[in-house]
């Protein structure tokens, strides 16, 4: 998107992968911040390839049956629930 | 007299005694309060309560602090003024009419105006320090481990830590001393190897006799004239009770703002893809398919900020582009690492302006967010790095605050506190 001029099309293509409706005018002004953004991300090319050595090592735990929310207060941020379920839309 | 500081204005008292008996607390708003909102400043959680505490607020609560208020905040932790808020902007009480900061602009402004004694905040890259440096009070951003993340609504997790903002560096210090230390539900947390050379608080005893601080050349040259002065004229009083100073090189982190960049948004976009307006949030209602409740729920929910980092990380995670910058930047956070690491072989601390800049006047900065990312330069190396740095009051360039951020090794909060209180 960045070596072509970033188009309207990738943005909305992008926010459709994001799940996000945007508006026409909200597309206009994406299309123009993304350009700059991503021109300013294509610096990283010159980055030398590092080595990484990450300290990094596992944290376990037995695996033993624990208390959790109550349905009740799991469902109560819910905007809506039906017997003890969240309510969604349709899947189609 | 109101600075818009809160959002939600709350009583929870803590234990009878404690560390912390007799002081207020202000809480940034994206960690977890149970049975009090909690909304990150978004629409999107405008009416979401925590069933649970986080971490920390069950640490403070135990210690015996009470919490005042829930601080407002860039919206998710995505700002770098606190106007990103959907709760409005909040007012500098140290710069009346300029931003306090962000995205703990809330809590620092809280700890400024006497609202709260001292408070926590949340620092991805730079968002404890930078309202800190902005509203004149002292800001620690711990080493990545140090404190407990649960609770803490997601942004940028293997970048972002809790830490505390207050008026001193004794007081700060004292905070982060309740708050820190592993937890069993955050299996990122880590004991302090450093836990028998006493509490971060006695630390601030003002002690630089023979303290040695590298300045990375490349964190000065985009500083403001006036913000060089005033942080040389700090470095200037360190050498005065006997510390040295010497330039070091960082080629490094003039890659770091769009690697920070990358990483946080590419972060971003996989943790706010919890908010669906489902289980909890904004509803898009019921018309329509599942995609399309969802599309509507985020398009009314989220503010444009939020919105353009989801959709940068998507991209930069997408299918052709993933090498390209995603694994360029994690070469780039790496390459951060060994030079902090040479660096601080040869200094005790690093030291730089926190902000290269002084307070923006409020409104004045939101249409250009790629000038706004790169105002963030000096303090995102050190989350790329997962090392502690502090920001301390360094004086004042044309009646605006400007801070000083020290660096230390990891697990090194010890030698910046004790840095930072010299200049009290």
């Amino acid at each position: 998107m960045s070596e072509d001029a970033v188009t309207p099309e990738a943005v909305r293509h992008v926010a459709a992968l994001a799940r996000v409706d945007l508006e026409d005018d909200e597309v206009d002004q994406f299309t123009e911040q993304f350009a700059d953004i991503l021109a300013a991300f294509e610096t990283l090319d010159s980055v030398p390839d590092v080595d990484t050595d990450a300290d990094l090592t596992n944290v376990m735990r037995a695996d033993e049956v624990r208390g959790s929310l109550e349905t009740d207060t799991a469902l109560r941020n819910a905007p809506d629930s039906e017997d003890e379920y969240f309510k969604g839309p349709n899947v189609s | 007299m109101s600075e818009d500081i809160f959002i939600t204005e709350t009583t929870i008292d803590g234990a009878d005694d404690g560390p912390l008996a007799g002081q207020t607390v202000a809480v940034k708003d994206n960690i977890s309060t149970a049975d009090v909102r909690t909304t990150c400043g978004s629409r999107m959680l405008e009416e979401y309560v925590p069933p649970y505490d986080a971490t920390v607020v069950g640490r403070i609560s135990e210690a015996g602090a009470t919490i005042v208020g829930k601080a407002n905040m860039d919206e998710f932790g995505m700002g770098t003024t606190t106007e990103t808020s959907h709760f409005g902007p909040t007012d500098n009480p140290a710069a009346p009419g300029h931003v306090p900061g962000g995205s703990s602009g809330g809590s620092a402004a809280a700890v400024a105006a006497g609202e709260a004694d001292i408070a926590l905040g949340s620092d991805t890259g730079g968002s404890i320090r930078c309202p800190a440096a902005f509203c004149g009070v002292v800001g620690i951003k711990p080493t990545y481990g140090l404190v407990s993340r649960y609770g803490l609504v997601a942004y940028a997790n293997s970048l972002e830590q809790i830490g505390p903002l207050a008026a001193t560096t004794e007081a700060a210090a004292a905070l982060l001393d309740v708050v820190a230390g592993p937890d069993e539900y955050d299996g990122t947390t880590r004991e302090d190897p450093n836990a028998d050379r006493g509490t971060y608080a006695e630390a601030a005893d003002g002690d630089v006799d023979g303290l040695t601080i590298g300045v990375p050349t490349e964190l000065l040259e985009g500083a403001e004239e006036g913000v060089v002065e005033t942080f040389l004229d700090a470095i200037g009083t360190l050498e005065d009770q006997g510390a040295s100073y010497h330039e070091v090189s960082l080629p490094s982190v003039e890659h770091a703002v769009e690697a920070y960049y990358v990483i946080a948004m590419s972060e971003a976009s996989s943790n706010l893809a919890r908010f669906d307006g489902v289980r909890y949030g904004h509803s898009g209602g019921y018309e329509g398919n599942w995609n399309e409740s969802f599309s509507t729920a985020r398009a009314e929910g989220f503010g444009p900020e939020v919105k353009r980092r989801i959709l940068l990380g998507t991209y930069a995670l997408s299918a052709g582009y993933h090498d390209k910058y995603y694994k360029k930047a994690q070469d780039a956070r790496a390459w951060v690492k060994q030079d902090f690491d040479a660096a601080l072989e040869e200094a005790d601390v690093l030291a730089s302006p926190t902000m290269p800049v002084t307070p923006f006047e409020l409104g004045e900065s939101l249409d250009d967010p790629l000038q706004m990312y790169l105002a963030d330069a000096n303090t995102v190396p050190v989350n790329l790095a997962d090392l502690p740095a502090i920001s301390a009051p360094a004086g004042e360039t044309g009646g605006l605050p400007v801070g000083i951020q020290f660096v230390g090794p990891a697990f090194g909060e010890r030698r910046l506190v004790r840095a930072a209180s010299a200049l009290e």
